[in-house]
């Protein structure tokens, strides 16, 4: 067997599909666990089309020590198997239930293979809601690599009920909650084990927010895109819609102009502070900490207005635009925005202050939901989640783009794994990016806010990694060889850490289940997209 | 006759606005105007113009559930004196039959919420069952704390003891009793740090998610009754914590001014502080509990006038 080197490259940058390197699909399983024993991180697994009757398996791993990006590919025919990566790389399992769903790829080996998200198919008692892995005898492939031969017996789709984990015995009992909840959210569905208070386990149910966005990108005329890759998640609207951007400017060859570049790190900042003190509120409401909750909430208003001065909308849809933004910022409003934003920096000083140093609240956020450093890393967690619990990544400055790459941030990291240290990480986090966002706004540059956009090259790939404020969000965009888009695949940091929630609940009491949710606080489009 | 029309007026015009006292304090130490005081009396007219809901699972105990609290609570808070050290309702031993009114009425509750046969209201009613037998102890100490040196277990008798004893400040041990009560009235009406009224999270609910089935009318009951409950275990506290006289007009004025501060100090309870882990709600009942017993230590050891 020959080994190849995988295709290696920087973050946002296009690469020729055919520079991507083929190799057998057992070679691939070895030679990706390989790299993510040796400092790489497996952040992504996508389906393009291959020669007729086959779909290619791309496999993309960050390095995150150097900067680097790398692809690595096998062919796999149309309904048939390959071996599972998740038994090597466990943070693998929940992209490898995606793709068994959506492209029909048999992961042999997976220990975890259920549905990912929900099928109301099967909830009207289908048989089988999932397609169901076919072998095709191809007798005329001739090319390399060969798929290897496909074993036979296989499970069949699951019958009529989500196959849910169960404890059974004395004194356990399960508690199930959800689709529908008790507030304003997106539908989700949570299934406790436990025994009197303590939760066994936790298996989270989602799939009902699927609207097939990834499709969509595809399908859409190109203007409508745009509209899509900002309702991927709602509140990550600027993360989700500069991934869409330099993944469209990478195809197109294209250098976005300075001034489009800072104004989207400043917007993605804004984004982020809305986020993370609205999440450092709802952490106080949770544990009935009456002061940290309307304060902290209050607060968030505030970059959402700034937002909201920028482009009209508090969420910051319609500001960016393919080849920059469409909007800058006047002078007028510039020194606005400072003043206002450093009276709000004041005010976030007092109510962290009395946040965290208040005992009763510091009780509650101790040693609630832990994840440890090794499950962190097991699991790939990203974002606060990941940083939470020890593990040093940070798109900003790992692998960073545009305004971010002269920062030089250090990553906000904790060690105990607990809700304190996901609100500490958060705190932590709103302090730089407030820094971050007052220094920019400040010496903003003249220039020209956007540039037109070039049509994407026929048979690139592009991946880009934006650390939007739940965690890093990878888009792959790939074209065929006519220059449209084949290939788009978007995967949310919520499509990872939902597992670490189930994770940080074992051995907790169901009671801290609310506490813990809001201190990770993710998004349920965002894993369904 | 007089008396009469006192404690029943009392009754009918106190409850519900001191829950809207609560909320009032808590929205002004958040910074915000606040519902009206009224605003939980216009709730509960609003939920009884409506109709009620009941589950199919669910059999007459679910329905007679609300009734029975509401009856147990309004009986509770004719039994407490108000503005006055006696209740012209009271008789001899009245205490304990106060105490097991309010039982009554948590065993209704918790037997309606298991009626239901929802995974939500069972954890609820267990938490209750749990807490409540570590605060039963806690309120039995702290009412023979007031009941002995009077020597009879009718709360007009007790309370009547009293100034004998030299009020509050000269009494030890009804400082700790006074203490021990605060706490069990926090945690027989789910407040913070115990319970959290106002949370939408039905997991972490104590009180608030065995009732979540009740609807309309029903519901509207459990939220007097559980105004009344607030009522009588606040005009314990008040009796001994403020000399209220026997008769006269300083006695309704100072028992309104008392309430008015037991529900500021809820208010301002629930402004400043987080809410316990429900695994440490039993330590703090049972720091009630001992608070209570070292009362009775006083008591029996020289606290005695």
């Amino acid at each position: 067997m020959k080994l190849a080197n995988p295709k290696s490259f920087r973050n946002g940058a296009a690469i020729a599909i055919a520079d991507v390197s083929a190799v057998a699909p057992r070679a691939f399983r070895d030679l990706v666990a390989n790299s993510c024993s040796h400092g790489g991180r497996l952040c992504g697994l996508v389906t393009l089309p291959g020669r007729p009757g086959t779909l290619d398996l791309v496999a993309l791993v960050a390095h995150d020590g150097d900067g680097r990006l790398s692809a690595l590919k096998t062919g796999v025919h149309a309904g048939g198997g390959y071996p599972a990566l998740t038994a090597a790389i466990p943070a693998a399992q929940a992209l490898e239930r995606a793709i068994w769903e959506t492209d029909g790829l048999f992961p042999e080996g997976h220990p975890w293979l259920k549905p990912l998200r929900r099928h109301p198919a099967l909830e009207a008692g289908a048989a089988v809601p999932v397609p169901v892995p076919v072998p095709v005898p191809d007798p005329a492939r001739a090319h390399v690599p060969v798929p290897e031969p496909v074993p036979a017996p296989r499970p069949s789709a699951p019958a009529t009920e989500h196959p849910f984990f169960r404890v059974e015995g004395e004194g356990t009992h399960e508690v199930a909650v959800g689709p529908v909840h008790a507030g304003i959210i997106e539908p989700g569905h949570f299934r406790f084990q436990c025994s009197g208070e303590t939760v066994h386990h936790l298996e989270i149910h989602l799939g009902y927010q699927h609207r097939g966005a990834e499709a969509l990108m595809r399908t859409s005329p190109p203007s409508r895109r745009m509209v899509v890759a900002e309702s991927i998640a709602g509140d990550t609207a600027i993360g989700h819609g500069i991934a869409y951007c330099r993944a469209m400017e990478s195809l197109g060859g294209l250098e976005v102009p300075e001034t489009a570049l800072w104004l989207r790190a400043i917007a993605l900042e804004l984004e982020r502070l809305a986020n993370h003190v609205g999440d450092l509120g709802a952490l106080c409401n949770d544990v009935g900490f009456l002061p940290g909750a309307s304060w902290f909430g209050r607060l968030r208003g505030e970059f959402l207005n700034a937002t909201m001065e920028i482009c009209g909308n508090r969420f910051g849809r319609g500001l960016l635009v393919l080849g920059g933004v469409r909007f800058g910022v006047p002078l007028e409003l510039r020194r606005d925005l400072l003043g206002r934003l450093a009276v709000a920096r004041r005010d976030l000083e007092d109510v962290a202050a009395l946040t965290f140093e208040s005992p009763s609240v510091l009780s509650r956020f101790e040693h609630a939901g832990i994840v440890s450093r090794a499950a962190a890393e097991d699991l790939g967690l990203v974002g606060p989640a990941a940083r939470a619990s020890g593990c040093m990544r940070d798109v900003r400055c790992d692998h960073p783009l545009g305004a971010f790459v002269e920062w030089g941030l250090a990553p906000a990291v904790e060690t105990s794994g607990d809700v304190l240290a996901r609100a500490r990480v958060r705190w932590v986090e709103v302090g730089r990016s407030l820094e971050f966002v007052l220094a920019r706004l400040a010496a903003l540059p003249d220039g020209p806010l956007s540039v037109e956009v070039p049509v994407p090259r026929p048979g690139a790939l592009a991946a880009v990694l934006v650390e939007g404020w739940r965690g890093e969000i990878l888009h792959v965009a790939a074209t065929g060889d006519d220059g449209a888009l084949c290939a788009y695949r978007v995967f949310d940091p919520s499509l990872r850490n939902w597992f670490g929630l189930a994770m940080a609940l074992r051995g907790n009491p169901i009671s801290d289940f609310p506490l813990c949710n809001k201190s990770f606080n993710l998004s349920y489009a965002g894993h369904d997209v | 006759m007089f008396d009469v029309a006192v404690h029943i007026t009392l009754l009918v015009l106190m409850p519900l606005p001191m829950l809207g006292l609560i909320n009032r304090v808590k929205s002004i130490a958040a910074g915000r105007k606040g519902p009206p005081l009224l605003q939980p009396l216009y709730d509960v007219v609003k939920l009884l113009q409506k109709g009620a809901v009941y589950s199919r699972t669910t059999t007459w105990i679910f329905v007679a559930g609300p009734i029975v609290t509401l009856a147990s609570a309004i009986l509770a808070a004719l039994i407490v004196p108000l503005a006055s050290t006696t209740s012209p309702f009271g008789f001899p031993a009245d205490v304990f039959v106060f105490a097991y009114l309010l039982g009554v009425g948590r065993f209704f509750t918790m037997a309606a919420a298991l009626d239901t046969g929802s995974a939500f209201e069972g954890m609820g009613a267990s938490r209750e069952a749990a807490f409540a037998a570590l605060a039963e102890p806690a309120l039995f100490l702290a009412l023979m704390i007031v009941c002995v040196p009077a020597d009879s277990a009718c709360f007009g008798d007790a309370f009547s003891a009293i100034p004998a004893a030299g009020g509050l400040l000269r009494h030890p041990g009804l400082l700790l009793a006074a203490l021990a009560l605060g706490v069990v009235l926090l945690a027989e009406t789910s407040r913070i740090p115990v319970d959290d009224p106002n949370t939408h999270l039905e997991l972490t609910m104590i009180h608030e998610v065995m009732v979540l089935d009740h609807s309309g009318p029903d519901f509207a009951f459990i939220q007097i009754g559980y105004a009344l409950k607030f009522f009588a275990l606040g005009a314990v506290l008040v009796h001994l914590v403020l000399p209220i006289p026997a008769t006269g007009w300083m006695a309704p004025v100072l028992f309104v001014a008392g309430q008015a501060g037991v529900a500021i100090t809820v208010g301002i309870i629930e402004s400043v502080m987080a809410r316990l882990r429900l695994s440490r709600v039993p330590q703090f009942l049972i720091g009630a509990c001992v608070v209570a017993a070292v009362g009775v230590l006083v008591l029996f050891t020289g606290g005695r006038p």
